[in-house]
């Protein structure tokens, strides 16, 4: 694939996005970076409006010095890059990605295309969670990081995922009320996987300090719960819950901030004919690249949006994932000793993640126990009774999720599956008496967020 | 009682939008989810008659947070920035009334 010009294009300038742009203009490539968000860091970077005047401590914490290195790295890029914020990829089709930004659609066409697309909450739905008051975990995060808000006056965070504890931390820090902090898995799932969790010494410490720092705050943490309905006619006015063993509790609040972990936003990645397999460790259906970042011909992936793997994976498989593509555009042998180099670091902060996979494990069963009346999907408002219903018909268009999909509409909606994609399928695997791997899994279709009516400008 | 709570970054300039016809103020660089939840509990109706809906993600991707903008375009409100003088609907204003499935 040797050319004199080729058209490179980055999806994401998140933290992968950012060091993937970094090694390709170091080559001497001017990537396209394309990110919808107005301002570059991604998730966990993300840089507040202008006006705003908190110190990047304040913003990121321990992640402040990493945080500036990455803003400084693409400020750094912006002349020597085509970088386009503000814009959303919201199709593939034979090597072409289509763009909109406010009224315009432009397809760009390309020879090489980084997905550096982050992830969203991984989320599982339980009787009232549709209701004003209930956010994803990082959605309450960005509430406070991006707006100064917290998402309620008395808040309870519920989950299962290093953020539960990390965003508690954060709010209790900026002064909310948080009422509980109720972790899903029982704490023994955590001194299980304290082996695994030693390969990573400084985030360990930093999960402990966050732990402890809860403690000293005086918030009340809870391990093995089940989330049994958020309350309130208008807006949430409370939680109840069951204890391990014991029976149901209610706590008096305003806002439930939850979360399971994340999913990766691989819709681009599936448009692009990516293969998918399920991976049992981080139980969900994952785009399939070499660890190089390789997913295809002129096609790679890097960060969240491949693979759970955290800020610094990110960092790591955006740089790595970079190199792959020099390489494969004939520019020379890329950088062979610093793709070693890559390689060695990611495979040691994937087993990291690993370890939190064990810690904070998926809470299937809340899928099975989910009554008929619940809401599964909140965009097309079907239930999880209907899910069952449609898995369970006697005809149709073969055992699986695409079946309860055209039957019930799940995944239909206008978030294209996000939330209810891997929930949907848990039911389906539940009402069958089957395992989730071989339920399949909701496609990916362009595009990939709505998009408004617009003009085509031809490149 | 609004919905979310400012807790930082409390001292930037005021700005004045119309939703629903009413005046509601709020802070330059506020998201529209931010001003109309740090003003109330609701952002939309659920068109399927559920109750209220006052978004989910806020980063983009769950599309619960939708509103009307004053020429009848539809934006994200957790994506869109305030300006001063915006005017927008909780509903549709060409369909004004909600539709239970
Ligand atoms: C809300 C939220 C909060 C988080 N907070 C933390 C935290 O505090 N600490 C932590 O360790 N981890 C956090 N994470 C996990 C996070 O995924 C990683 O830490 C890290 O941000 C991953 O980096 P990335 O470059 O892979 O993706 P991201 O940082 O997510 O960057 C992806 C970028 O791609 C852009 N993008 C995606 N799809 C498209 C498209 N179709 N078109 C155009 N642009 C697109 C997005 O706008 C985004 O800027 C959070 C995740 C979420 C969802
Ligand atoms: S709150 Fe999810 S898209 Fe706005």
């Amino acid at each position: 694939m040797a050319m004199d010009d080729p058209r490179v294009v980055v999806v994401g300038a998140g933290p992968a996005g950012v060091r993937a742009a970094e090694a390709l203009v170091k080559h001497g490539l001017r990537p396209l970076v394309i990110d919808e968000a107005p301002l570059s860091g991604g998730q966990i970077y993300r840089r507040p409006p202008p006006g705003f005047r908190r110190t990047t401590k304040e913003l990121y914490g321990f992640e402040a010095a990493k945080a500036e290195a990455i803003h400084r790295t693409f400020d750094g890029l912006t002349d020597v890059i085509d970088y386009r914020p503000r814009t959303l990829a919201w199709n593939v089709q034979d090597r072409v990605l289509y763009t909109a930004c406010d009224d315009v659609v432009t397809p760009v066409s390309f020879d090489a295309l980084l997905l550096a697309t982050g992830a969203t909450d991984r989320v599982l739905p339980f009787p009232g969670w549709t209701l004003p008051g209930v956010y994803t975990l990082g959605g309450s995060q960005v509430a406070l990081k991006h707006q100064g808000c917290a998402v309620g006056r008395r808040m309870v965070f519920l989950g299962s995922t290093p953020l539960l504890y990390l965003v508690a931390y954060q709010y209790a820090r900026a002064g909310a009320e948080v009422a509980a902090v109720l972790d899903t898995a029982p704490f023994s799932a955590k001194v299980r996987a304290v082996p695994k969790l030693l390969s990573n010494t400084s985030m360990f410490v930093k999960g402990l300090y966050t732990m402890a720092a809860l403690h000293r705050l005086g918030v009340a943490i809870e391990h093995g719960v089940r989330p049994v309905a958020v309350e309130g006619d208008d807006a949430v006015a409370g939680l109840r819950y069951r204890r391990r063993g014991e029976g149901e509790v209610r706590i008096d609040c305003d806002a439930v901030a939850f979360g399971f972990g994340l999913r990766p936003e691989s819709q681009l990645a599936d448009l692009a004919d990516c293969d998918f397999r399920f991976d049992p460790v981080f139980h969900q259906w994952l785009p399939q690249c070499a660890d190089d970042g390789r997913a295809g011909e002129g096609i790679y992936l890097a960060g969240d949006g491949a693979r759970i793997g955290g800020a610094d994976a990110a960092e790591v498989s955006g740089e790595l994932a970079a190199l792959s593509l020099i390489e494969d555009l004939g520019g020379g042998p890329g950088d062979k000793a610093r793709s070693v180099e890559l390689s060695r670091r990611l495979s040691s902060l994937v087993r990291f993640q690993a370890g939190l996979a064990g810690a904070f494990p998926w809470p299937a069963d809340m899928a099975r126990s989910l009554p008929d009346n619940a809401i599964v999907c909140r965009c097309e408002r079907v239930t999880a009774g209907e899910v069952r219903q449609a898995v369970q018909r006697p005809l149709g268009g073969g055992c699986e999720i695409n079946r309860a999909k055209a039957f019930s509409r799940i995944g239909m909606g206008r978030c294209q599956g996000r939330f209810c994609g891997l929930s949907s399928a848990e039911i389906s695997a539940a009402a069958q008496d089957r395992d989730i791997s071989s339920v399949g899994r909701l496609r990916g279709a362009g595009p990939v967020k709505p998009i408004k009516l617009a003009t085509v400008l031809d490149e | 009682m609004p919905q979310f709570v400012r807790l930082k970054e409390k001292s930037r300039p005021r700005v004045t939008i119309t939703v629903d016809g009413a005046t509601v103020e709020a802070l330059e660089g506020d998201t529209l989810l931010t001003a109309l939840l740090t003003n109330g509990r609701r952002v939309r109706e659920s068109e399927f008659g559920d109750g209220a809906r006052a978004g989910f993600c806020v980063i983009g991707a769950c599309q619960d947070c939708w509103v009307w903008m004053d020429g009848g375009e539809r934006t994200r409100a957790c994506t869109t920035y305030i300006a001063e003088g915006m005017t927008i609907f909780t509903h549709n204003p060409e369909w004004p009334w909600t539709t239970p499935a």
